[in-house]
C-alpha cells in the first residue's frame, strides 16, 4: 500500500565524495534525530532550526557509527515542506549505510526513487518543469532498482524472503480456513504447533537479517582483484584474507569458476576477491585467454591489490603491473619482509612514484594481514572505494522488510502469550506477510485465498 | 404495441435478495419505486441452501440491517434454527448463521414489499433498458409496456440466459423451473456491456420420510438465541435441528466411475464455477485422497418434508445422483424429490461499475447482486441496499454513499468487485477484510446506522433505539473505568478461582476486564451490574474494552488507508497520455477509472512507481488548471 510516512534515503552518490548525506523527511524526522544523535555523550533535547550541529551518530547498542554534522529544517521551510533532517557523514559506504540503517530502525521507511522530489512537488515547493524531470527520474531509477533486485534474486536474499513469506502464508491459510469454515472437518492446528512454527520462522528471519547485515548473502559487493607475478604470495594473501570466520559461503550451487574467487566480509562490507592468472604476454593460446580474463577483471575491479616480493628486484612484469595502478583505487602489498629486503616502502614511493597505500607483510609468518584489512576498511569508510548504490539500496530494502516482519512476528508471539484468539493475532501475522511481500509488491489476500482453496476441500 | 404504462423514480429489475433491498431502500427514502420480477412467486427465493448468514455473510446481514435494510428483520421472523459460529475464537469472527423456513422467508419479504409505501410490485420480464444521451430513461417489458424512470437498478441474479444442466440433459431455464430472462443480455451488450458466463449449482432435495436420521448426528441450534437484527435483542423460539452425515468410499467410487457423464468434465458446461461452492464431483477429483466429506442435512421449512443435503451439489445425471446419494449413511433408501443441477448464466464485468455500483457507461443505471459476478444471498443484499441508496442519491443530485474497506464488509465486497473484478463467482470471506477487527458483527450499527439515518433510510424508531444503546454503552464503560476493586480477601480468592494473577493494589474493573481470564460476567460479579443493560450493550462493552489495544492498532492502519482514499482523482482522465507510466498501468487505470489514489493503488498491475507518476501528473494538472492550461 502507498503511505505518507517518514522516509529516508542517501542523498549523495556513495563512494564518490568525501561527504555522504542521509536525508530524512516526515513527522518522525526530528524524533529519529534525537534518538540517534549524541553530542558529548548525551542526547539532544532539541535541535535549532537550520543550524549545523556537530556530534556523533550511534547505533542501537550505543556504538558510535560516525562523527557527523546534523541539520534540522523545520516544516514548512524545507525542501519537501515537511520536517527534514540531514545527516552529513563520511562519504564511504560503511558510515552512510549504517546511518541509514539506524534511521530505518527508528521507524523511517526507505524512500522510493524520486520520492523527496515528488513530495516537494506535491507540496507546492517546485515548479512544473522540474516535475517533468521527476517523472523521468522516477522511471529510470525504478527500472534500475528493479534490475538490481532482479540480479540479487539469483542468489541473494529475495529467494529466502519469498520462502519465508510462503511459509507464513501456509500457516495463515491453516488458521484462516478454520475461521472461514468452522464447520468443515479440518484439523485445527494447536496453539502450540502454531507457536512453534512462528518461532522457527522468526528465528530464521532474524538470522537472515543478521546474515544480510554481514553481507554474507550478497553476491554484489566490492570487487577487488589481486594481481602480481607468480610466487609473490597472491594465493597466500587470498587465503589469509579468507579466514574461516570471514569467508562467505555462498549458497548458490553450480557456479563454475574459471578464476579463483572468494567472497569475504570485512567489517560488514562484502568483498569479492579474484586471484588473477597473470598478465604476462604469451603466445600460448590457452594462456592468452587466461590473461585476457585477468585484464577484464582488472578493468572491472573497484580495488586493485598488487602483491610484490620485497626480497627481489622489480622485474619487467612487476613494472607492467604497477602501470595498471595509475588512476585506480589500489593498494600495494609488499610481501616476504621476513627475508632480506631489496625493496621497501620508501624506495617504492620515491623510485616508482607509487602514491597508493603500501603495506609490508610476511604472509608466511602471518604478519601485516591486519593492516591490509585495516587499510581496505578505511578506503571503504572514507568513500575512496564504493559500490553501486542500487545494490546497496536493494540490500537495505530487503533487510528492512525482514526486520519489520520479525517485529510483527514478535507481536504475534506476545499476543499468543496474552492468550489472544488466533484471529486477532493473525492481524500481526498478516502485517508480517505484507512486509515480506512489499518488495515485490505482492499482496496477501489473493495468495492466501488461493492457498486456502488449493489446500483444503471446502464449500457446500 | 408499445405503450407508456407508468412513471417511477426508481425501477428495480429483479425480485431477489439484491432487488428487494434496493427497492425497499429507495421507497423508504421517499422515492416512487417499482420492482419487477419475472414471477412474483420467486421474490426473495432461497434458490439454494435454506439458510442465511455464516462466516462473514452474517456480518453482511448485520450491516444491511444497520443501514435500515430488511434481510436481518426478515430472517429473524422466520428462522427455524440459529447458531453463532466461531464462538471459540475472537469477537471479530463470531458469525451468525440461521436456517430459514424458505417459504416463510419468501412470503414475509413479499409481504413487506407489498406493504411498503411508495413501492409497486409488478410481474413482468424486462427486455430492454432505455437510455437517452447515455442516461437511463426507462424499461420495457416483454409485453411491450414502457415504464419511465430516473434511475434503474439491474438485479437479475442468475436469470440472464440461464441454462440448467443435469448430466446429458440441459434446458434453457431459470432456477427451480422458473423461466429465464432471454432478452436483456442482448440489450446489455447493445448498451456496451461485456458479458461473461458463470456457473453455480445446487444439490437435490430429498424426502425426510426416506431418511434414517438415527444414522446421523444431530445438530441443534444455540440455546441462547442471538437474533440478526439489532432491533431484536433476544428472541425465544422452538428450533428444528440439522443432521450431520458423510460421504463414503462407495460414493466416491460411483462418482469416479461416472465422471465421463459429468458435464463439468464432458465439456457440456462452459461457465466458470466457484472454488467456493464446488460440486461433490469437483471435491472428489481435486481432493482424491480425502476419504470422506461432511454432509449436513438441513430442513427446508416447517411445513415441508423436503431436506437440503449440503455438500452434495452435483450436475451428474439423475441416475448417478440417486445411486451416489444412497451410499451416504442414513440415505440408503433416499427418495429424491427435486434433482440437483448446475446452472449457467450471464453476468457483467464488475470492473465496468463505479464504487457507487453505477455503470461507468450509462448514468443512473445501477447493478447489484449475482449479475455483478458475486455469489450468495447476503452478498446480493449488501450490494442491493447500496445500489438502491445510490439510485436515490443520483436522483437527488447528491454524493453517492460509498462504504470503504475500513467501514464495512459491504465496502470490501464492492471494492473488490469494482477494483479487481472477479473471474469466478465471488464469495465474501473474513480473510478478505484487512480491518477485520474493526468490522465486527457486533458493532455494525456503530459503524453504519448514523450513515443510514443521515440519508433518510434509517427511521426514527431504529435511530432512537441506536442512540439509547450508544448512551448506555458509553455510560457503562465510564462506570467500569471509575470502579476500583481492592485486593480484599474476597476479590483475591475470586481472582484465584478464575486462574488469573492476584492484584496488589486497587485496579479498575476496566483494566481487570482486559485480562484474558476475566469476562464481563466476572466484572459484574465483582462490581455489580450496570444499569438496564441489554445483551448487545454488554457485548459491545466487553469487546471494546477487552481488545482495545488491537482495535487501536487496526484503527491506526485504517487511518493510513483512509488518507490515500481521501485523495480523489477527478473523472475524465486519459491515462494513455501520462508519460512515464508503464503501459500496463495506463491500460488498467483507463479501464478501472479509479476514484481515489487509494483505489488506484489496489489495481493489480499498478506499481507504487506508477502511483507516484500519477500523483505528480494530477498535481501538474491541478496547477495547469489554475493557470488555464491543460
Amino acid at each position: 500500500m502507498y503511505l505518507e510516512d517518514t522516509i529516508a534515503a542517501i542523498a549523495t552518490p556513495p563512494g564518490e565524495g568525501g561527504i555522504g548525506i542521509v536525508r530524512i523527511s516526515g513527522d518522525k524526522a526530528l524524533n529519529i534525530a534525537k534518538d540517534i544523535f549524541v553530542f558529548s555523550g548525551r542526547k539532544m533535547q532539541d535541535f535549532k532550526d537550520r543550524y549545523f550541529h556537530y556530534g556523533k551518530v550511534v547505533d542501537e547498542d550505543g556504538r558510535i557509527i560516525d562523527e557527523v554534522l546534523l541539520v534540522y529544517m523545520k516544516a514548512p521551510r524545507s525542501y519537501t515542506t515537511e520536517d527534514v533532517v540531514e545527516i552529513h557523514c563520511h562519504g564511504g559506504i560503511i558510515p552512510i549505510t549504517n546511518i541509514l540503517k539506524a534511521v530505518i530502525n527508528k521507524g523511517a521507511r526507505l524512500a522510493e526513487p524520486g520520492e523527496f522530489t515528488k513530495r516537494a512537488f506535491l507540496n507546492g515547493r517546485i515548479d512544473l518543469v522540474q516535475a517533468e524531470a521527476i517523472m523521468d527520474l522516477i522511471c529510470a531509477k525504478t527500472e534500475r532498482l528493479a534490475k538490481a533486485s532482479l540480479r540479487q534474486m539469483e542468489g541473494g536474499l529475495s529467494g529466502h524472503i519469498r520462502e519465508m513469506r510462503q511459509r507464513l502464508i501456509d500457516l495463515m491459510a491453516r488458521i484462516e480456513v478454520t475461521i472461514d469454515y468452522p464447520e468443515e472437518d479440518i484439523d485445527e492446528m494447536t496453539t502450540q504447533s502454531i507457536r512453534e512454527e512462528i518461532e522457527k520462522i522468526s528465528h530464521r528471519i532474524n538470522h537472515l537479517s543478521q546474515t544480510a547485515e554481514q553481507g554474507k548473502l550478497i553476491r554484489q559487493g566490492i570487487n577487488a582483484v589481486i594481481i602480481g607475478k607468480t610466487n609473490v604470495g597472491k594465493s597466500s594473501l587470498l587465503n589469509a584474507l579468507v579466514r574461516e570466520d570471514r569467508a562467505i559461503v555462498t549458497d548458490i550451487p553450480g557456479t563454475t569458476r574459471d578464476v579463483i574467487e572468494e567472497f569475504i566480509n570485512i567489517k560488514g562490507v562484502a568483498v569479492r576477491i579474484v586471484d588473477t592468472a597473470g598478465i604476462r604476454e604469451t603466445l600460448d593460446q590457452v594462456e592468452k585467454m587466461g590473461i585476457e580474463r585477468s585484464r577484464q577483471n582488472i578493468e572491472r575491479a573497484d580495488l586493485i591489490i598488487t602483491v610484490l616480493d620485497a626480497s627481489k628486484e622489480l622485474e619487467q612484469e612487476d613494472r607492467e603491473i604497477l602501470n595498471y595502478l595509475s588512476g585506480r583505487k589500489a593498494l600495494v602489498v609488499l610481501n616476504k619482509i621476513d627475508k632480506p629486503s631489496v625493496l621497501n616502502k620508501e624506495s617504492l614511493k620515491e623510485e616508482f612514484g607509487i602514491e597508493v597505500p603500501i603495506v609490508e607483510t610476511s604472509l608466511t609468518l602471518g604478519k601485516g594481514i591486519d593492516k591490509v584489512e585495516d587499510i581496505m576498511y578505511k578506503m571503504f569508510f572514507r568513500g575512496e572505494v564504493g559500490i553501486s548504490d542500487d545494490v546497496m539500496i536493494t540490500n537495505i530494502r530487503h533487510q528492512e522488510a525482514l526486520n519489520i516482519a520479525y517485529n510483527h512476528l514478535l507481536d504475534v508471539l506476545e499476543g499468543m502469550d496474552q492468550q489472544m484468539p488466533l484471529d486477532i493475532v493473525s492481524i500481526d501475522l498478516r502485517s508480517a506477510v505484507d512486509s515480506l511481500g512489499s518488495i515485490t509488491g505482492e499482496t496477501v489476500t489473493e495468495d492466501l485465498i488461493d492457498k486456502i482453496f488449493s489446500e483444503f476441500c471446502l464449500g457446500k | 404495441m408499445r405503450f407508456n404504462a407508468g412513471q417511477y423514480d426508481v425501477i428495480v429489475i429483479g425480485g431477489g435478495h439484491a432487488g428487494c433491498e434496493a427497492a425497499l431502500a429507495s421507497a423508504r427514502m421517499g422515492y416512487k419505486t417499482a420492482i419487477f420480477a419475472t414471477n412474483l412467486d420467486n421474490i426473495a427465493m432461497l434458490a439454494c441452501n435454506p439458510s442465511i448468514g455464516g462466516t462473514s455473510k452474517g456480518h453482511l446481514v448485520r450491516e444491511v440491517d444497520a443501514l435500515g435494510g430488511q434481510m436481518g428483520l426478515n430472517i429473524d421472523k422466520c428462522f427455524i434454527q440459529i447458531r453463532m459460529l466461531n464462538t471459540g475464537k475472537g469477537p471479530a469472527v463470531h458469525s451468525l448463521r440461521a436456517q430459514a423456513d424458505k417459504h416463510d422467508y419468501h412470503r414475509m419479504m413479499k409481504e413487506t414489499l407489498e406493504n411498503q409505501t411508495g413501492l409497486d410490485i409488478i410481474q413482468g420480464e424486462i427486455v430492454e433498458i432505455q437510455e437517452k444521451n447515455r442516461r437511463v430513461t426507462g424499461v420495457v417489458t416483454a409485453f411491450g409496456d414502457i415504464y419511465t424512470c430516473k434511475a434503474a437498478v439491474v438485479a437479475t441474479g442468475v436469470y440472464l440466459k440461464s441454462r440448467i444442466i443435469i448430466g446429458e440433459y440441459s434446458v434453457n431455464s431459470g432456477p427451480n423451473g422458473y423461466f429465464p430472462a432471454n432478452f436483456l443480455s442482448e440489450n446489455l451488450k447493445d448498451l456496451g456491456f461485456k458479458l461473461q458466463r458463470f456457473k453455480t449449482g445446487t444439490p437435490a432435495r430429498i424426502d425426510a420420510h426416506s431418511i434414517d436420521f438415527d444414522k446421523m448426528t444431530v445438530q441443534p441450534g444455540d440455546e441462547e438465541i442471538i437474533p440478526f437484527s439489532f432491533l431484536n435483542d433476544t428472541l425465544v423460539r422452538d428450533q428444528i435441528p440439522c443432521w450431520l452425515t458423510h460421504t463414503t468410499e462407495e460414493t466416491h467410487e460411483i462418482i469416479r466411475e461416472n465422471l465421463h457423464r459429468a458435464p463439468m468434465y464432458s465439456g457440456n458446461i462452459e461457465g466458470v464455477g466457484a472454488r467456493y461452492c464446488p460440486s461433490i464431483e469437483d471435491k472428489v477429483v481435486r481432493f482424491a485422497d480425502k476419504k470422506s466429506h461432511q454432509i449436513f442435512i438441513e430442513p427446508e421449512g416447517k411445513h415441508t418434508k423436503e431436506m437440503y443435503p449440503q455438500g452434495l451439489s452435483t450436475s451428474m445425471p439423475i441416475d448417478v445422483q440417486r445411486a451416489m446419494y444412497r451410499t451416504v449413511p442414513g440415505l440408503e433408501n433416499v427418495r429424491i424429490v427435486r434433482p440437483a443441477y448446475a446452472i449457467e448464466y450471464d453476468c457483467i464485468d464488475s470492473k465496468d461499475l463505479k464504487l457507487s455500483l453505477e455503470s461507468k457507461e450509462i448514468e443512473g443505471l445501477f447493478f447489484a447482486g449475482q449479475i455483478n459476478g458475486s455469489s450468495g444471498y447476503e452478498e446480493a443484499a449488501g450490494q442491493g441496499i447500496v445500489a438502491g441508496i445510490n439510485a436515490v442519491q443520483y436522483i437527488r443530485g447528491q454524493q453517492p454513499v460509498i462504504l470503504d474497506r475500513s467501514q464495512a464488509y459491504i465496502g470490501v465486497l464492492i471494492d473488490d468487485l469494482v477494483t479487481k473484478g472477479t473471474n469466478e463467482p465471488y464469495r465474501m470471506m473474513t480473510s478478505r477484510a484487512e480491518y477485520r477487527l474493526l468490522l465486527r458483527q457486533d458493532n455494525a450499527d456503530m459503524r453504519l446506522t448514523q450513515i443510514g439515518y443521515d440519508i433518510g433510510l434509517v427511521d426514527d424508531k431504529r435511530y432512537d433505539w441506536f442512540m439509547r444503546k450508544c448512551e448506555r454503552v458509553e455510560k457503562e464503560i465510564k462506570r467500569l473505568k471509575n470502579l476500583i476493586v481492592s485486593p480484599t480477601h474476597e476479590v483475591l480468592s475470586y481472582l484465584e478461582k478464575k486462574g488469573t494473577s492476584a492484584i496488589k493494589s486497587g485496579i479498575s474493573l476496566y483494566e481487570l476486564l482486559k485480562r484474558p481470564e476475566i469476562t464481563y460476567t466476572d466484572v459484574e460479579i465483582l462490581g455489580g451490574k450496570g444499569e438496564e443493560l441489554i445483551r448487545q450493550d454488554r457485548e459491545q462493552v466487553e469487546v471494546s474494552i477487552k481488545y482495545e489495544g488491537y482495535i487501536e492498532k487496526q484503527q491506526r492502519q485504517a487511518q493510513q488507508f483512509k488518507k490515500m482514499e481521501s485523495k480523489r482523482i477527478p473523472s475524465g482522465i486519459d491515462y494513455s497520455k501520462i508519460e512515464g507510466m508503464r503501459l500496463e498501468a495506463r491500460q488498467k487505470l483507463n479501464q478501472i477509472k479509479p476514484e481515489s489514489i487509494g483505489q488506484a493503488s489496489r489495481i493489480s498491475g499498478v506499481s507504487p512507481a506508477d502511483i507516484s507518476v500519477l500523483m505528480v501528473y494530477l498535481e501538474k494538472m491541478r496547477r495547469g488548471g489554475e493557470q488555464g492550461e491543460i
